[in-house]
């Protein structure tokens, strides 16, 4: 009698429906409902384990807190902070928009870099922001990473990235452009000064940011279920008219097409990026 | 009459402009055009070979959209997957290897936004371009004919020299995308367009492009053989340069840092 399961409300289906987070009226504590398996989570329950779901579900996680999980305690220094976007073509609501943005994800930039140490090795260290504007990325982002890895170039440290973008800036046009290529040079050159660039692929990871720094790490590691790709999802559907298979652009899928090293939940990111950079000091 | 920004991105997209292959057969003589990635297949968006600029050995790399509709579904529209950006790579390493500068023509919407083009890493091949043209130690100058689509674009523009013809556009996204994403509306392409800044003289006021290409008798011998003795100005003053990879590097390290703080 599956037309029954039709008139009821769509929290009580078993399965695929999106339930809505139960109310407990008497237990107060605030909770976030898993877009995977749509259970309520207690909020202290998620971070005592790093924003993840009991059920393996990853939820995006702002860039200091990645730092936070990462660098030894007290070890991270930023660096260029001050390096901030203008509004270079005076683009309609950019300055706004960006004004905004900063208040709301108390960031200036959609990426944090810096050195620190992890397990006691020094390295460079980059996150992006996905609460700032999907971490997209402009002319300061892309000067940020670039300088960056000028320093790690000059100061012989390795760099350890963590990737969350929906691309490049548009507001900035062309000049968003330009640092895929511009990033990528500095890439290029701390890669032939023979030394590491690991980077780790979140949720999601997408068009210049994976056409360009992302998919240039010597090591590249994912976190599970990102989205990880180039062209957006829907776009693809539209260009092609086909319907995607099932997982498409998930960190999985792209393991398997072979463009990702591993994948690693978070709970295990810290340990295997130490391992990772001993075996890159000779030790 | 004066073109709009919009009506400039039109204009680019007209099928009756030359194409690459139009470029190809009227400034160089003898064009061996060699095929395949050696990890795929060929990419028919990407025509790539030898041939001589006034007696010279260059390799020549172009996308290619066709002219006809049998030719353009053949070009895939000029859209190139990720083996296009392969061969590309391989002839420029082949290039630098025999000491021949690099020529590219580009005219593309953008990159395949494909299943079979993610699968074989589309970001991944564009992004390997990005960093082995950094260091190329031949000369590279590309020359945007028609449509400068974002990464798609980019993958064969980090170039010495980089031109636009004076109706052709390079921008970071299409006009109708942006409108799309920012204002819930595709209609509002006229006004994305001026915004975006993608003309040919926005390019070079944003430090972007050498110069701009005239029109004049666009695809008549008069202007190739302007483009030829342009061509051939560029490839003898960058030949002669020691520090060309330097120079590279430091033409991208400084666009887009004027309007920066800090």
């Amino acid at each position: 009698m599956a037309f029954i399961n039709f008139l009821k409300p769509k929290n009580q289906l078993e399965e695929g429906g999106r339930t809505a987070a139960p109310v407990h009226e008497d237990a107060g504590e605030p909770e976030k409902t898993c877009p995977n398996c749509h259970k309520a989570i207690p909020l202290s329950r998620l971070w005592a384990n790093h924003l993840v779901c009991p059920c393996g579900h990853h939820f995006r996680m702002k860039a200091r807190q990645r730092l936070a999980m990462i660098a030894d305690k007290g070890s991270f220094r930023e660096l260029f902070r001050q390096v901030k976007a203008g509004n270079p073509l005076d683009f309609p609501g950019y300055a706004e928009k960006i004004d905004t943005v900063r208040t709301a994800s108390g960031e200036e930039e959609a990426v944090i870099c810096g050195t620190a140490e992890v397990d006691g090795q020094s390295c460079c260290l980059f996150a992006m922001e996905p609460y700032f504007m999907m971490g997209s990325m402009g002319s300061a982002v892309g000067e940020k990473i670039t300088r960056l890895f000028e320093y790690a170039t000059e100061h012989r440290l390795p760099v350890i990235g963590f990737t969350v973008s929906g691309g490049a800036r548009m507001q900035e046009g062309l000049l968003s452009l330009m640092q895929m290529a511009k990033t990528s040079a500095a890439v290029k050159r701390h890669s032939d000064a023979g030394l590491l660039y690991v980077a780790v692929l979140t949720d999601p990871t997408t068009g210049g940011v994976t056409a360009s720094f992302a998919m240039e790490a010597d090591i590249i590691l994912a976190e599970p279920g990102a989205t990880v790709g180039f062209a957006g999802a829907r776009v693809i559907e539209q260009t092609t008219r086909k319907s995607l298979p099932k997982g498409f652009q998930t960190a999985e899928f792209v393991l398997q097409h072979g463009f990702v090293d591993t994948i690693v939940p978070r709970a295990g990111q810290k340990q295997m990026l130490a391992e990772i950079l001993r075996l890159h000091n000779g030790g | 009459m004066t073109q709009t920004p919009y009506s400039k991105v039109k204009l680019a997209r007209e099928n009756t402009r030359p194409t690459g292959l139009d470029y190809i057969s009227n400034l160089f003589q003898g064009f061996l055009e060699l095929h395949g990635d050696r990890r795929f297949g060929d990419d028919t968006a990407i025509v790539g070979g030898i041939a001589r600029l006034n007696g010279t050995p260059v390799t020549v790399i172009a996308i290619e959209k066709g002219h006809t509709a049998k030719e353009r579904s053949y070009r895939n529209f000029g859209a190139p997957n990720p083996e296009g950006y392969r061969k590309a790579l391989r002839l420029m390493k082949q290039a630098e290897k025999f000491g021949r500068p690099v020529i590219c023509f580009i005219d593309t919407s953008g990159a395949y936004c494909g299943i079979g083009a993610e699968e074989r890493g589309q970001g991944q091949a564009i992004a390997e371009n990005l960093m082995e043209m950094s260091i190329l130690c031949v000369p590279i100058v590309s020359v945007l004919i028609g449509e400068g689509g974002s990464g798609g674009a980019l993958a064969l523009a980090v170039a010495d020299r980089v031109f636009m013809l004076e109706n052709a556009v390079y921008s970071v996204i299409s006009p109708e995308g942006c409108a799309s994403i920012l204002w819930k509306d595709a209609a509002k392409a006229d006004a994305a367009a001026a915004s975006l800044k993608l003309t040919a003289q926005d390019a070079r006021n944003l430090g972007v492009i050498e110069g701009i290409i005239s029109e004049e008798n666009l695809g008549r011998q008069p202007f190739y053989q302007n483009l030829r003795n342009l061509l051939w100005d560029q490839l003898e003053e960058l030949s002669a340069d020691p520090d060309l990879v330097g120079k590279r590097y430091d033409r991208f390290r400084r666009i887009g840092t004027s309007g920066l703080q800090g």
